[in-house]
């Protein structure tokens, strides 16, 4: 198994510059990036400039007021939106977390281990099904009577049962729990894909120099895959700011009293529920400027992942 | 093979881990065939009486398998016009030259993480005076224009493994840009087109927010949205509520297994989405 069948060239001139040489200026590529760039710019381009300027105003859709910053200044002063923002910096250390887990899964797998590719499709299977199947199912799970704590009570473990979505202080950790148990099969494929594709020589050499499997997995094995890895930590930290919306919705909406909520359910619970579109905007600016950031070092992080795949 | 030197940590570790994997989905599946009375009094153990009641009527009672179509419809229409509006722009990005090309490559990478829920608030106000809001058709657009960043980037990075000489080939032939795509292009990408698709289908099949916002007519919820709101409503039955997530789990579930190269494959291509 591979995933380096679609392989990432740094796009340097023209593809084919003896076929496009005689036709410079041609006029068809823009014509066929006319469809795709109407699109982001109906899905992308506007909606991001309208949520910049509605952040800076109040009042309802149709009747909004300039209020400048002082949106901004109403969120800081919201418990409930600080509460949000805490909740999702909270999530960001599911990363280093599913980071080491699925990178030790990885690494085992590739040893070769009998039924590998059976422990493969396990870990996997959670990814790919919806957020919402899975909030739900585990909404009934972590329920004070429900098969977790059952589980833990049948094995002795009753120290451990606890009201997992009920109680203020652990409701934003079991959302944080789901959505381990959901991602940590993405970094398992993501890394044993890398690890597989690795050169065998390196590895020879070094056990034929006489590493021990700690040494050639740090020293040999997890360097070259450094930018996978760097991938990996980046997209999970954009999916736990940006993208929880389904696993709180289903899980806690936000609850109990507000100790769950996330930025996104807030965005969604000013300004849908509440009507509170400057809010709202004010709060989504926010949210995109956190992306932004990260979105900056996946871009830098991409490139370097896929010339690693391409060497 | 490495040294197989503590194998028996490892598979305790590898079976650890593939317990914690199954276990929810176990404990969904086996609650679903209890009835409300056997939840009640049994609530993690092994049903003792399974039975099928929740499935017939959760098809039966609930709007199940309308959502379902409705989700289905929404699925199939964004990949289709996702595809159609990505293939050709992949194809200019890689085979033309154009001023800006770098930078729609570049901006296409870059809005890929873009959260939905930031860009939801305004299309929803554009929605509204266009008189789509309730309408499937809502979400087809969206969801097009969504998918659109990350169809091109993949689709570039496959075209860039064509060699260039059977383009070249046909243009010798006199084929115009748009004979290459067809005939030339699009047929040798047919695996990874199928590839897309399966990614781009998962994607708009597990969406929420966007589903949950735009439409709030019941009849028309997808399956999703429809699902999420289930809980509250029948709370006193959850083993209904879970045959509901069941069915919402298995297409996917399903198709993962009998196509498990082309999801592993997709969902790390060019390295993820």
């Amino acid at each position: 198994m591979s995933a380096t069948q679609v392989r990432v060239r740094p796009v340097v001139g023209p593809r084919v510059s003896g076929r496009t040489a005689g036709r410079r200026r041609a006029w068809w590529p823009y014509l066929f990036v006319l469809p795709a760039v109407a699109a982001l710019g109906f899905g992308f381009v506007l909606p991001l400039l309208t949520v910049l300027r509605n952040s800076l105003y109040a009042g309802s859709v149709y009747q909004l007021e300039w209020v400048g910053l002082g949106n901004f200044s109403a969120l800081f002063a919201d418990d409930t939106f600080r509460t949000a923002l805490a909740n999702n910096l909270r999530l960001l250390l599911t990363v280093p977390l599913m980071t080491a887990l699925a990178l030790l899964v990885a690494v085992v797998l590739n040893d070769g281990i009998r039924g590998w590719r059976v422990y493969r499709t396990v870990t996997f299977l959670p990814y790919i099904l919806p957020a919402v199947g899975i909030g739900v199912s585990f909404s009934v799970f972590l329920q004070l009577n429900g098969g977790l704590n059952g589980s833990l009570r049948a094995v002795g473990l009753d120290a451990l049962a606890r009201d997992w979505l009920g109680s203020p202080h652990w409701a934003i950790w079991s959302v944080a729990g789901v959505v381990v148990w959901q991602q940590l099969g993405f970094g398992v494929v993501l890394f044993l894909a890398a690890l597989l594709s690795l050169p065998g020589e390196v590895t020879e050499a070094a056990r034929v120099d006489g590493a021990r499997w700690w040494t050639l997995q740090t020293r040999i094995h997890l360097p070259q895959i450094r930018g996978t890895i760097e991938f990996f930590v980046v997209t999970e930290a954009i999916t736990v700011l940006s993208w929880v919306f389904a696993y709180v919705y289903v899980l806690t909406a936000g609850g109990p009293a507000h100790s769950s909520t996330v930025l996104e359910f807030y965005i969604w619970e000013n300004g849908f529920a509440h009507g509170n579109v400057g809010l709202a905007s004010a709060a989504a600016v926010v949210v995109l400027a956190l992306a932004a950031i990260l979105i900056a070092v996946y871009l830098r992080v991409r490139v370097r992942a896929a010339n690693e795949r391409a060497a | 093979m490495p040294a197989r030197a503590a194998a028996l940590p490892r598979q305790v570790l590898l079976a650890a881990i593939a317990v914690i994997c199954l276990e929810p989905i176990v404990f969904v599946l086996m609650t679903s065939l209890k009835s409300a009375d056997e939840y009640a009094v049994n609530r993690a153990g092994w049903p003792a009486r399974p039975t099928l009641a929740n499935y017939v009527e959760a098809l039966a009672e609930l709007p199940t398998l309308r959502w379902a179509l409705n989700s289905a419809l929404v699925t199939g229409g964004s990949v289709l016009i996702s595809l159609v509006l990505a293939a050709p722009a992949a194809y200019a990005i890689t085979f033309g030259e154009f001023h800006g090309r770098s930078l729609l490559l570049g901006a296409n990478v870059g809005l890929i993480m873009v959260p939905p829920v930031v860009l939801v608030l305004p299309v929803f106000v554009v929605m509204v005076n266009l008189g789509l809001i309730n309408n499937l058709l809502s979400l087809v657009i969206l969801y097009s224009c969504l998918l659109v960043p990350f169809s091109v980037f993949f689709l570039c990075n496959f075209f860039r493994t064509i060699p260039a000489e059977l383009a070249e080939a046909g243009a010798i032939d006199g084929a115009g840009p748009v004979q290459l795509l067809w005939r030339v292009v699009l047929p040798l990408s047919r695996p990874a087109m199928l590839t897309l698709a399966v990614v781009n289908a998962i994607w708009a099949w597990n969406e929420l927010l966007i589903a949950l916002v735009f439409i709030q007519n019941e009849s028309r919820r997808t399956l999703m949205a429809g699902l999420s709101l289930l809980q509250g409503r029948y709370s006193t039955n959850q083993p209904l509520v879970l045959a509901v997530a069941s069915l919402s789990m298995l297409p996917v579930a399903l198709f993962y297994l009998f196509s498990q190269r082309s999801f592993v494959r997709g969902l790390t291509a060019g390295i993820g989405k």
